[in-house]
């Protein structure tokens, strides 16, 4: 187990859920970071507020919106700029919609998957590239528990995550020997801006809970982590469930 | 997915539930425009933080705790309302930082201490927090955004300090930093035989110690009545005197006890043992910061020790004037009429702040904590005739009982308080559970 601090992080999603009560964690211990993000105004706010927590000078804010794919190699080369090396690249930021919202405007599909897969994956593909040429590096990616099966109640949803989870597993195995380090993240319900107003599920977590949770896997250096974590046990018991199961069951 | 169906309750830190329901947004300037009330992490006893029942939605700020800045110069931090002092004391004593003023748990907002003007162990020396406030951004009801200083819209300033949330919804609190030499305290207690005895003993050590506060044991009578322990302290000095790092877990009450659990019988016993395990004279020791500032911390939830029915505390303070024979008559109430509080705190107030409607003025406070039972709103009812009769007031941050024709006589200040909210909120969108009760309100 390593405690590494003073880690040169990139971290997409800072401004809001899980990745705020994250990042909060990440500069109390020690690591600079440079925040990505499309929202200029709550950049900057997460940005101040780091500054105070981390008692250092606010992490520098560039430009990215995963939507758009122009955006993301120009925004990495400024985060290595500024931070001059990349120990570590957190993608929390995601899109969520209900499948029922999907089918009713089907334009939202292609921008799920657009900002869950494309925008991650290039932004992976662009921040591997990079460490890897530096000697390595760890990905941390938020996925889903929705990724561990097709499920009746979020199909598109859950197969977006299905294949970034994937990819996040498929990169783990290419690039293991050459110190990349992968760490897919599934938090099962965690209350945040993205839920509000859904019914919470049993289990249903915090953020902050979620940060401790992803900090321990990081130090770890684990592969796969479930949180809150009792959704760890809960997804071992669905992915045992047969279809015609799962073909019944409501979730 | 579907929308929540079951019914939602939400109650004060007293655990007295009534339909109603938060809204925990991550930024508060939209959901301000239109809420009926905000609440902080719910540390108020009673209906403070409660909706109206026509309106049944809380804004909760928890979520919305960002730091703004703090400049090292002036000591100024600024942070956003739902920021938790618990949070400030984490990141802020390693740094040498201390709240200036801090109440007995750590576990409230900015925007909580705000609108209560909590007060702590310093009153004595410090005053309340809004002594120690610079700047407040508040969203008023008539839907501006204002931010307000001693010198500008001043009213809104003290109205908004101490005024319980009914000035319109605090998004952003500015206030001074203490810089404190370490994070353990050099603490003396102190015996003590009774209730005249404390209040003398209260006076001496505020000439010497920054932080004094008393715990009496209420059930003895006779001689011992009023017995206690008094615990003062400094900030150690002391060359190398560490800063003990925050509890990163506590325990934790899962269930509500009984609620004979807390009866007359058990109090007693505990009060019998915490007593005898002080030795008589003075002890002194030295203790870190959250012990001494925050031992009922050390379990969450403790309020489920109250069992299903609840609890309220009766907090009042009584002008120096009449503090002497006021206390007792109090206390007095509280043994004829069989209460069994677990917990009893008294403390001498400084003068009184400028919070309009800010509990403390200068003489002494004292603090119960009563389980709910059949006899509690007599009980209430009597404390606060002795309360009114000796020129004192309640704590309305733990009140849940006072009968509004109560309130007003001990509340000379009520009619320019309503004032300035009916500038700033002509059409009373901003209202409590509390108000209703207290201040005739629209339900
Ligand atoms: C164990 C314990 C010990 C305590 N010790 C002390 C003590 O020593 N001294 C003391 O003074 N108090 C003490 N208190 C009371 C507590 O400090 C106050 O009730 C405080 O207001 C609670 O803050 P909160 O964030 O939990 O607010 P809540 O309880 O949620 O709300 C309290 C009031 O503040 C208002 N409010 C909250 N946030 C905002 C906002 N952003 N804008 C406008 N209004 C807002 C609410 O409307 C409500 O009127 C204690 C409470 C407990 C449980
Ligand atoms: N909450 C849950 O229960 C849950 C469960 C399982 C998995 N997850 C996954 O966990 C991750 C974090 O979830 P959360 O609940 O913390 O989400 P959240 O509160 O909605 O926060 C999402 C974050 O992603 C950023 N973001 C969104 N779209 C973006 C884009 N196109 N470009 C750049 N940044 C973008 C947002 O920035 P802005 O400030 O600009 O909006 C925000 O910082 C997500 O990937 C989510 O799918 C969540």
């Amino acid at each position: 187990m390593s405690h590494a601090t003073g880690r040169r992080v990139v971290f997409v999603g800072a401004t809001r859920g899980m990745g705020r009560a994250l990042s909060r964690r990440l500069v109390e211990r020690g690591d600079r970071l440079c925040l990505l993000g499309r929202d200029a105004g709550e950049l900057a706010r997460a940005a101040a507020d780091l500054g105070v927590r981390g008692a250092s000078a606010p992490p520098t804010t560039v430009a990215c919106d995963l939507s758009d794919p122009d955006t993301i190699e120009p925004a990495l080369d400024a985060a290595l700029a500024d931070l001059g090396r990349l120990d570590v690249v957190v993608v929390t930021a995601g899109e969520f919609a209900t499948q029922e919202a999907l089918e009713a405007e089907p334009s939202r599909v292609s921008r799920l998957f657009d900002v869950n897969v494309r925008g991650v994956v290039l932004l992976c593909e662009g921040a591997k590239r990079r460490m890897l040429a530096m000697g390595g590096g760890a990905l941390v990616v938020f996925t889903s528990v929705a990724g561990e099966r097709g499920r009746a109640s979020n199909v598109l949803y859950g197969a977006t995550k299905a294949a970034l989870s994937a990819y996040l597993e498929g990169l783990d195995h290419r690039h293991f020997r050459d110190g990349l380090r992968v760490l897919d993240v599934k938090p099962g319900f965690v209350r945040t801006s993205m839920t509000a107003g859904l019914r919470e599920p049993p289990f249903a977590g915090e953020p902050e809970q979620v940060a401790r949770d992803v900090e321990r896997a990081m130090d770890r250096q684990r592969s796969v982590v479930f949180t809150p974590r009792a959704w760890g046990p809960v997804m071992s018991v669905v992915r045992g469930l047969p279809r015609a199961v799962m073909r019944r069951a409501r979730f | 997915m579907t929308i929540q169906t079951t019914q939602p309750r939400l109650a004060g830190w007293g655990r007295q539930f009534r339909p109603a329901r938060e809204l925990t947004p991550e930024s508060l300037l939209a959901p301000s425009r239109d809420a009926v009330l905000s609440r902080g992490l719910g540390r108020a006893y009673g209906d403070s933080a409660l909706p109206p029942a026509s309106r049944p939605v809380v804004l909760t700020t928890r979520r919305a705790d960002h730091f703004v800045s703090f400049d090292a110069g002036t000591r100024e931090l600024r942070a956003e309302a739902g920021v938790s002092l618990a949070t400030i004391n984490r990141l802020f004593l390693p740094r040498g930082y201390f709240l200036p003023v801090t109440p007995g748990t750590q576990h409230v907002t900015l925007g909580g201490a705000v609108a209560a003007d909590v007060h702590g162990k310093n009153h004595h020396v410090d005053g309340g927090f809004g002594d120690h406030v610079t700047s407040l951004v508040v969203r008023v009801g008539d839907g501006r955004v204002i931010t307000c200083t001693r010198e500008r819209d001043a009213d809104l300033f003290w109205a908004t300090i101490g005024g319980m949330g009914l000035t319109g919804h605090v998004l952003e609190v500015g206030l001074t930093m203490r810089a404190v030499p370490s994070g353990v305290i050099d603490e003396e207690l102190t015996r003590v035989d009774g209730l005249e005895a404390f209040q003398d003993a209260l006076a001496v050590a505020a000439t010497r110690h920054r932080y004094t506060v008393g715990w009496i044991d209420c059930l003895t009578r006779g001689a011992s009545a009023g017995r206690g322990v008094l615990m003062a302290g400094d900030f150690s000095r002391a060359p190398g005197a560490p800063v003990p790092r925050a509890r990163e877990r506590v325990a934790r009450l899962r269930f509500e006890l009984p609620s004979w659990a807390l009866g007359r019988a058990t109090v007693r016993a505990f009060n019998e043992v915490h007593f005898r395990a002080f030795p008589r004279g003075t002890t002194r020791r030295s203790i870190g910061w959250e012990d001494f500032f925050y031992p009922l911390d050390r379990v969450d939830d403790w309020n489920l020790m109250y069992g299903s029915r609840g609890f309220t505390q009766y907090q009042c303070v009584l002008p120096e004037r009449s503090a002497r024979l006021g206390a007792a008559r109090v206390m007095n109430v509280l043994t004829r009429r069989g209460g069994a509080s677990f917990l009893c705190v008294i403390k001498d107030c400084g003068p009184e702040g400028r919070g309009m409607l800010s509990f403390p003025l200068k003489g002494i406070s004292i603090a119960l904590d009563l389980p709910l039972c059949d006899g509690t709103q007599a009980l209430v009812d009597a404390l606060n005739e002795e309360v009114i009769a000796h020129g004192g007031r309640i704590y309305l941050a733990k009140d849940s009982l006072t009968r509004r024709e109560h309130f007003a006589q001990m509340e000379p200040r009520l009619a320019a308080f309503q004032e300035v909210r009916r500038k700033w909120d002509p059409r009373r969108t901003i209202r409590s559970a509390q108000s209703v009760r207290l201040m005739g309100d629209a339900p």
